[in-house]
């Protein structure tokens, strides 16, 4: 499964920098969605895939006697998700803004600055 | 000691605040300060010439070694007495010079500061010290400079000023550095005990190429002498202060201060006698083509420069005596001249030597400063132009082989200057008056007074040599040359070579004179040899270097967002490409591999195929609904492995993306392609390699055995130290308590901008309104 997992890492990476690399702004913000997910999921593996023992002590116990999934990728991951939102939604009202300016999705046509609006 | 280098510093930041409750009038009182200053350090002289230096020692930066010490011998004395008397006859000058100017105080202010940083430069004993001073007379000289900052011209030449004596100083800097790992201190005194040490080290070279390039830049030798006839721009009396007395000998009281500590070595000899010979005569010669009266002065002050450098380069005692007279005698008459050329620029607006004439007329003190001032340049005997001229003919003969190509040299730089100074301080009070000048009219005493009493000091020096010779000359000469030897200075040599050469030199020059008239003309055949000025050169190659950093910046920061990823990205695929290459093994322990369950391979499946999706189609819909597939796939894995917290957020999270994404950008037009289908290529080429490096990575990261100590701590800790059995939730909400705060400081403001975005009206036709 792990080898699979790396698959689809290598996948996410390489789709989401390919269209990180579009001219269409619409497309870049694709691109880093995925590389998101990429980069969380890499996260995630190399702390060791556990199946069905998640990191919660059981109640009544005071310290865990089985083994458990390594809870701090997981941690570093749910603020991942969490920031990577935060910068998608910005990102995602920004383009709907600048394409109401300047009618283009084109970022070529974005690269100089002071110009009258 | 520390309150007289400090006073112009402080009188400097106060004018400005003064000149609120004062009016014009009180201008008459800046002169003041140099005067006090001026009587101060004549107080010295006694002092000096029976001790030899006084050492004055304030701490300032301990630690560092650097501190305000201050060091006061016969060469200090000499340049402080030059800078604070000619300070004062300028301060009296500016007030009539300047009457009436708007910014009179601002003037005064910058004028005090670089008369302070000039005390603080022949002053300073500690080198780090010297440096500072040295680079604020660099600064105060830019704002003097370009003073008509209204002026273009004038803005430029205040630029090249300070950017070729403030990269000459921060070049001497690294050699002060150096000279300190070498000689173990910062402090010239105590330098000087290590000479031996210093000249025989291996970076001797570097210290004085260094140190050259300091002297060099600021005392305007070939090829960097070409800022001083630009800083012409300046109002005459900056010219008068920085060009007689104080900024451009800066350089020549650095090479004379390091004479005894670096000196008479064949480099520093060589290198000094080249640099000067070449200077004093490119110099000489330019200045006989020039019509501008401060051209003139401007060009035979860098030849007069020349002939220091020159003198100290040879070495002996006598050229050190002939150098020594030479700084105070040209100080005087050069001071004199460019006065001289004020008065005249003021009272007829000329400063056309070919057309200037018969002003002794209208203004005869001035004529009789003009006259004396020329004839002390000349040489001609009772002046003490004609002592430092003797001297050095006597030095320059003394050396053997070498002795008939130098004189020749010095001959013929005597005799241009003869005749530049002549035209500077006769020609235009000979002759009848044309009548376009005829307004011209006597000045005010307060211009005039001051180069006439430099034209009778030249005289009075000149005709009774003895009464400088124990007092200021011999005690320069101590310091300079660092020998005991008595010296002697006579008007009266007996009939001989020397005096030969005086006659030589004064008759050619006469008739040079009489035969060779100024002319626009005789200017002109110049400009074609620009091309080759070390000025042109070197603006071009200034020039070239932003024309390549242009380049270079435009190449790398072309604003195409895709290109600062390629290459971000490309690099980054070589860095990983050439650090796994040949090394990559990896080994896959099958027995720690979970086996693949059908819903995990259906999972997988599904997001390679939303990946393939999101990226191909051309529909905004199909891709938003790909990308979602993605993200709950994602969520899924969550599950599957043991992160209950991760897959809830990712779940909602991912809702919320694909709704924001739906119900703002579903009204944007269809998605154009842009790019061509080399460029798909290109990319999809660099971004796979880089897909398949990180899988590799990834691999092999997965050989190092995972160090869980961090974990193991949380986990059993969290219920016993912080009551909590999700550890995850422990994490993030005590054990990094803080780091999840500050996140939700980062979402609070990313919520702010989105909702301001949606708020902010652009409208353009609105805005215009």
């Amino acid at each position: 499964m792990e080898i699979l997992l790396v698959v689809i890492i290598g996948f996410l990476h390489a789709g989401g920098l390919y269209m990180l690399l579009r001219r269409s702004m619409f497309k870049m913000i694709i691109g880093l969605i995925l590389l998101g997910n990429g980069a969380n999921l890499l996260i995630f593996l190399l702390g060791r895939l556990v199946k069905g023992n998640p990191p919660v002590i059981e109640d009544g116990l005071k310290v865990f006697t089985d083994i458990y999934a390594d809870p701090v990728p997981q941690a570093l991951v749910l603020t991942a998700i969490v920031i990577g939102f935060g910068l998608q939604s910005f990102a995602i009202i920004l383009i709907k803004r600048v394409y109401n300016v300047l009618n283009t999705d084109d970022l070529d046509e974005l690269n100089s600055t002071d110009e009258e609006i | 000691m520390l309150v007289a280098v400090v006073l112009g510093f402080i009188f400097a930041l106060l004018v400005p605040f003064f000149s609120r409750f004062t009016k014009r009038a009180i201008s008459l009182v800046y002169p003041l300060i140099p005067l006090f200053l001026f009587l101060y350090f004549l107080g010295f002289l006694e002092k000096i010439k029976s001790e030899g230096q006084i050492l004055f020692h304030y701490n300032w930066v301990p630690s560092l070694g650097i501190d305000l010490s201050f060091r006061l011998d016969g060469l200090s004395l000499l340049f402080a007495l030059m800078i604070t008397g000619i300070g004062t006859l300028v301060f009296a000058y500016t007030a009539n010079y300047l009457k009436g100017h708007q910014y009179l105080d601002r003037f005064y202010g910058y004028l005090s500061m670089f008369m302070a940083s000039m005390l603080g430069v022949v002053l300073s004993d500690n080198l780090m010290s010297m440096f500072i001073f040295w680079e604020l007379t660099s600064i105060s000289s830019y704002f003097l400079i370009g003073f008509n900052n209204d002026d273009p011209a004038s803005r430029k030449s205040a630029l090249t000023a300070l950017s070729i004596t403030g990269f000459g100083g921060l070049v001497m800097l690294s050699g002060i550095i150096l000279l300190q790992v070498v000689g173990g201190s910062y402090s010239f005194t105590e330098l000087l005990n290590s000479s031996e040490i210093i000249k025989n080290s291996n970076s001797y070279g570097w210290i004085i190429a260094l140190m050259f390039v300091g002297a060099f830049t600021k005392s305007a030798q070939f090829p960097f002498h070409f800022w001083l006839p630009g800083a012409m721009k300046a109002p005459t009396p900056v010219s008068t202060y920085l060009h007689s007395a104080t900024m451009v000998k800066a350089g020549i009281y650095l090479l004379a201060r390091f004479t005894p500590l670096l000196g008479d070595t064949i480099w520093w000899n060589s290198t000094l006698v080249t640099v000067g010979a070449i200077t004093m005569v490119y110099a000489a010669i330019h200045s006989v083509f020039r019509v501008d009266l401060k051209g003139i002065l401007a060009y035979s002050t860098i030849s007069a420069l020349g002939i220091l450098v020159f003198l100290i380069g040879i070495g002996t005692e006598k050229s050190l005596l002939a150098a020594g007279i030479f700084i105070l005698a040209h100080a005087l008459y050069k001071a004199a001249l460019f006065l001289i050329t004020g008065i005249i620029d003021h009272e007829t607006g000329s400063r056309d030597v070919s057309k200037l004439a018969g002003l002794q007329k209208v203004m005869m003190p001035v004529a009789i400063a003009g006259f004396l001032a020329a004839l002390s340049s000349a040489g001609l005997p009772f002046l003490l132009g004609f002592i430092s001229k003797e001297v050095m003919y006597e030095a320059t003969l003394q050396l053997g082989n070498w002795a008939l190509i130098l004189t020749a040299l010095a001959v013929l730089t005597k005799i241009l200057l003869l005749v530049a100074g002549f035209w500077a301080g006769i020609k235009p009070f000979t002759g009848n008056l044309p009548s376009e000048f005829n307004k011209a009219h006597m000045p005010s005493p307060l211009l005039w007074v001051p180069p006439l009493l430099l034209g009778f000091l030249s005289l009075g020096f000149g005709m009774f040599p003895f009464f400088i010779q124990e007092s200021l000359i011999q005690p320069v000469f101590s310091s300079i040359s660092g020998s005991d030897t008595t010296i002697e200075l006579k008007l009266w040599h007996g009939f001989n070579l020397v005096l030969l050469l005086s006659v030589l030199t004064l008759v050619s020059g006469g008739l040079l004179y009489f035969f060779l008239k100024p002319s626009k003309a005789l200017i002109e055949k110049t400009f074609k040899f620009e091309v080759i000025s070390p000025q042109n050169i070197i603006e071009n190659g200034s020039n070239l270097f932003g024309s390549f950093a242009r380049f270079w910046t435009r190449f790398f920061q072309n604003g195409y967002l895709r290109n600062y990823v390629i290459t971000i990205l490309a690099f980054l695929t070589l860095l990983m490409a050439y650090r796994l290459f040949g090394e990559v093994n990896i080994y896959i322990d099958w027995e720690q591999i979970s086996t693949v369950s059908y819903y995990e391979a259906i999972v997988v499946l599904m997001m390679i195929i939303s990946i393939i999706f999101a990226i191909s189609t051309n529909s905004r819909t199909t891709a938003i609904v790909a990308l979602g597939v993605v993200g709950f796939a994602n969520c899924l894995f969550f599950i599957f492995y043991s992160a209950p917290d991760l897959a809830m957020t990712q779940f909602s999270i991912d809702t919320l993306t694909v709704l924001l994404f739906m119900l703002v950008l579903v009204k944007l037009p269809k998605n154009k392609s842009f790019s061509s289908k080399g460029m798909k290529f290109r990319d999809a080429f660099l971004s796979l390699t880089f897909g398949v490096l990180i899988a590799i990575l990834t691999l092999e990261v997965f050989e190092e055995p995972s160090s869980s100590e961090v974990s193991k701590y949380f986990a059993d800790n969290a219920y016993l130290l912080a009551k909590g059995r999700n550890v995850v939730n422990v994490i993030l909400v005590d054990y990094r308590g803080f780091d999840t705060m500050i996140e939700t400081v980062v979402l609070v403001i990313a919520a702010a901008g989105v909702f301001s975005l949606m708020k902010l009206d652009l409208n353009p036709s609105k805005k215009d309104l």
